[in-house]
């Protein structure tokens, strides 16, 4: 698959007309919003509002960031049932230029392993008819946490993946080089990879622009194209589904609500100072062990 | 450059949900324009949806709509603290092909209906809230700005389908502020019991049955007002409105009403162990016929709640939105037929077609109900009080005989008001505003 991302092979784009960036999105019911059925204890998902995965969104707003700096174009693709269409056209309307739906009922049930399956064969076909740059996810989803699409598209397109990226730094189209900030236990790492490369992008590194009512209004307008699994290039149902999902789901269960144990205090005194040691009194008195543990570190002072 | 549209339709609710369609249907350009994430995504109503109006715009609505269940019967409840006096109207009739009244969940039958309107061709926008309209020099309504980027967009007439709360029409002088004595605030709770659970503490047979129980007295606390109570399919709804202008002159908060209306015992045991899903509030207009604004101008008309087009003495609302919607966006589609401009004079055929239909006959009939009400606050407390002790007095068995029982009971309906004369005058008072 790797020759759909070469540009130099690329017939229609010799001068390189730009970039072309693929953020796959998700649609995800609003869990704010997700009640657990009292009787029943399965998740109540009807009437419950839905939304892009709100991880996808910082992904999408980083590749716009990049079109808008370099040219080119962002096409959103999402798998789902038919209804996600939404969620396409919602990103329309936040300002990405094109949207690829594909659903099949063959896709139902499908776990990391299928959807990441359906995602690269869609995204080769996508850069068949012209080569991608990068292509982005979320750092995961909000519905699975699993937070493994993304490197398994990588991984099935045999692409670079740089993974949890707070920030590009730099992407030069000549040398085909890209340069991130990647979040790693204990601090950041600046990785450089060449193009084309596979982007998971943290959350809170950038806020979702809100598209013009010239966006809106081309939203409303616009075709999603929507294809299906023998549109977009699949060849082997069986990894498709639930058919080419080896994960099993054992047992589904509404956690024991936490007790509450919240409580409201009255605290005297006047200056910021005082009332913050009527507080660390109280929470001391609660948790006499935190006193020994914090009394034990330096403060600020000693240290320097 | 920016775009002309025949038509911007501002909100997606039931109102501009009909105008819009109507249009689209017509083969207007419309464009529709909702302040919310989705249609409905803030939208309340009880919810009782009157079949007949959006029957005559969408006739095969109940193969399609997300409606929970159809009402089979009625209740009437007078409450005072511990009791109900009830009136019921159950009916098999009621089992009919083509039910007469629904429940619904606005949130998801918005949605719907906003597809519907997309399906008939009207362009349509969400998250998108509609700031100010813009005139030309001679004053005329000429389109819209919104709170994005980008030009102004302009249409032939600008329908605002705006709700109760209608800021636009009101910024741009087209309708007055509204007054606290013309809206009552409701507030709602939608509570979730099972299936079977409404079924059985509601009598009813089968998912598609449903009862609808009105309360007054007690619930308002002295103030003008009213509770309700309606069965989904797997839920309950319940709420209370009272006019804001009461709320405002006895500080009571309206949750406490709410709270005060469900622990009640003969709503308690309805609602036991349901999960409270949603708590929401919303206006309702309540100022009846007088209070409606004009309805058009150059440019641009008013449909629904925006021009207080409620029957509360009969709690509908929503028809009366779809058909001021019908009905505005029938006339518009006529006169571009015609090759007519949305002109002030042109569009009044908006409010004669109105003339004609029941929304200004109802509202006209009851115009002088409003005013009766806020002024004799007494007809919500005292009678539902002493229609309660009356019956107290005549079921209980004991050793006082029944005809001194019944002047007992008479003298008891004297004393709640005070008098015969009061109880003559009040009868006199609700007949007339009946009328
Ligand atoms: C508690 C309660 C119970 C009720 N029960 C019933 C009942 O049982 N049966 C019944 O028939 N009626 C009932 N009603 C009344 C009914 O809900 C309303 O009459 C009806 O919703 C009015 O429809 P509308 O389209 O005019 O306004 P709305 O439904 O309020 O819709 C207005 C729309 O405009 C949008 N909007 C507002 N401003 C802007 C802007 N500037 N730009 C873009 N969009 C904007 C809003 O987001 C909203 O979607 C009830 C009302 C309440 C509050």
């Amino acid at each position: 698959m790797d020759a759909v991302f070469d540009h130099d092979t690329d017939p229609e784009d010799p001068g390189r007309r730009g970039l072309n960036l693929v953020v796959c999105i998700k649609q995800v019911p609003d869990s704010a919003q997700i009640r657990v059925h009292p009787v029943t204890n399965t998740i109540m998902r009807q009437g419950v509002p839905t939304i892009i995965n709100p991880y996808d969104l910082f992904a999408l707003e980083e590749a716009m960031r990049l079109r808008d700096q370099y040219g080119g174009e962002v096409t959103v693709l999402s798998m789902g049932p038919p209804m996600a269409e939404e969620a396409l056209r919602r990103a329309l309307g936040l300002g990405a230029d094109k949207a690829v739906l594909i659903t099949d009922r063959r896709f139902a049930g499908a776990d990391t392993l299928a959807t990441s399956y359906a995602l690269a064969s869609a995204l080769a076909k996508l850069g068949a008819e012209r080569p991608i740059d990068v292509v982005f996810t979320g750092k995961q989803t909000i519905d699975g946490d699993t937070a493994q699409v993304g490197p398994g598209v990588a991984r099935r397109l045999g692409l670079n993946q740089l993974t949890y990226v707070a920030a590009i730094d730099l992407l030069d189209r000549a040398t085909g080089e890209i340069v991130v900030r990647r979040r790693a236990e204990g601090g950041l790492q600046v990785l450089s990879s060449r193009l084309p490369c596979l982007v998971t992008v943290l959350e809170g590194v950038n806020e979702i622009r809100r598209g013009s009512i010239e966006d809106m209004l081309r939203a409303a307008r616009a075709e999603v194209t929507v294809w299906s699994a023998a549109d977009a290039g699949i060849e082997d149902p069986q990894q498709c589904g639930l058919k080419g999902s080896p994960t099993l789901v054992k047992r589904v269960f509404a956690p024991t609500p936490r007790e509450e144990s919240a409580e409201m205090v009255a605290v005297d005194g006047k200056r910021p100072a005082q009332i913050a040691d009527a507080v660390l009194d109280l929470v001391f008195a609660h948790a006499p062990k935190l006193e020994t543990e914090l009394g034990a570190a330096p403060s600020e002072k000693e240290r320097r | 450059m920016s775009e002309h549209f025949d038509a911007i339709v501002v909100g997606a609710g039931p109102a501009g949900n009909s105008a819009a369609l109507v249009m689209a249907k017509a083969g207007l350009k419309v464009l529709q324009i909702e302040r919310g994430e989705t249609a409905g995504a803030k939208n309340v109503q009880g919810a009782i949806l009157y079949a007949d109006a959006l029957e005559r715009l969408i006739p095969e609505f109940r193969d399609e709509a997300p409606l929970e269940r159809h009402v089979v019967e009625q209740r009437v409840w007078l409450l005072d603290e511990r009791s109900h006096t009830g009136a019921h109207y159950r009916s098999d009739d009621f089992n009919e092909d083509r039910p007469n009244r629904y429940t619904i969940l606005r949130a998801t039958f918005d949605q719907w209906f906003a597809a519907k309107v997309r399906e008939a061709g009207a362009l349509q926008i969400t998250d998108t809230t509609v700031t100010e309209l813009v005139r030309d020099e001679g004053g005329r309504v000429i389109g819209v700005e919104t709170d994005r980027d980008g030009a102004p967009l302009y249409a032939d007439v600008v329908v605002l389908g705006e709700g109760v709360n209608g800021l636009v029409g009101q910024r741009a002088g087209v309708r007055p502020e509204l007054d606290p004595q013309h809206v009552a605030l409701a507030v709602k709770e939608t509570i979730f019991l099972s299936e079977e659970a409404v079924q059985d503490r509601f009598n009813l047979d089968g998912e598609d049955e449903g009862v609808v129980i009105e309360v007054m007295g007690s619930v308002s606390a002295g103030m003008v007002g009213t509770g309700f109570l309606y069965t989904n399919r797997e839920s309950i709804s319940l709420g209370v409105g009272c006019l804001l202008s009461d709320f405002q002159e006895t500080q009571i908060p309206a949750y406490v009403l709410l709270d005060r209306m469900k622990s009640h015992p003969s709503i308690a045991p309805l609602i036991r162990d349901g999960e409270t899903k949603e708590y929401v509030a919303h206006l309702i207009p309540e100022g009846g016929y007088d209070a409606i604004p004009n309805l058009s101008g150059d440019g641009w008309a008013i449909v629904g709640d925006a021009g207080q087009f409620v029957n509360s003495a009969h709690r509908e609302g929503s028809n009366l939105a779809m058909t001021t919607g019908r009905l505005a966006g029938e006339t518009v589609a006529a006169l571009k037929r015609e090759g007519l401009a949305c002109n002030e004079a042109n569009l009044k055929r908006y409010r004669h077609a109105l003339e004609q239909s029941f929304v200004m006959k109802d509202l006209k009939k009851y115009r002088r109900l409003p005013g009766v009400l806020h002024g004799n606050k007494h007809l919500l407390t005292a009678y539902p009080r002493a229609i309660s002790q009356a019956m107290q007095t005549f079921l209980r068995v004991d050793d006082v005989d029944k005809r001194s029982k019944e002047r007992r009971m008479m003298s008891q309906f004297r004393a709640a008001r005070g008098g015969w004369w009061n109880v003559f005058t009040d009868a006199l008072k609700m007949a007339r505003a009946w009328r």
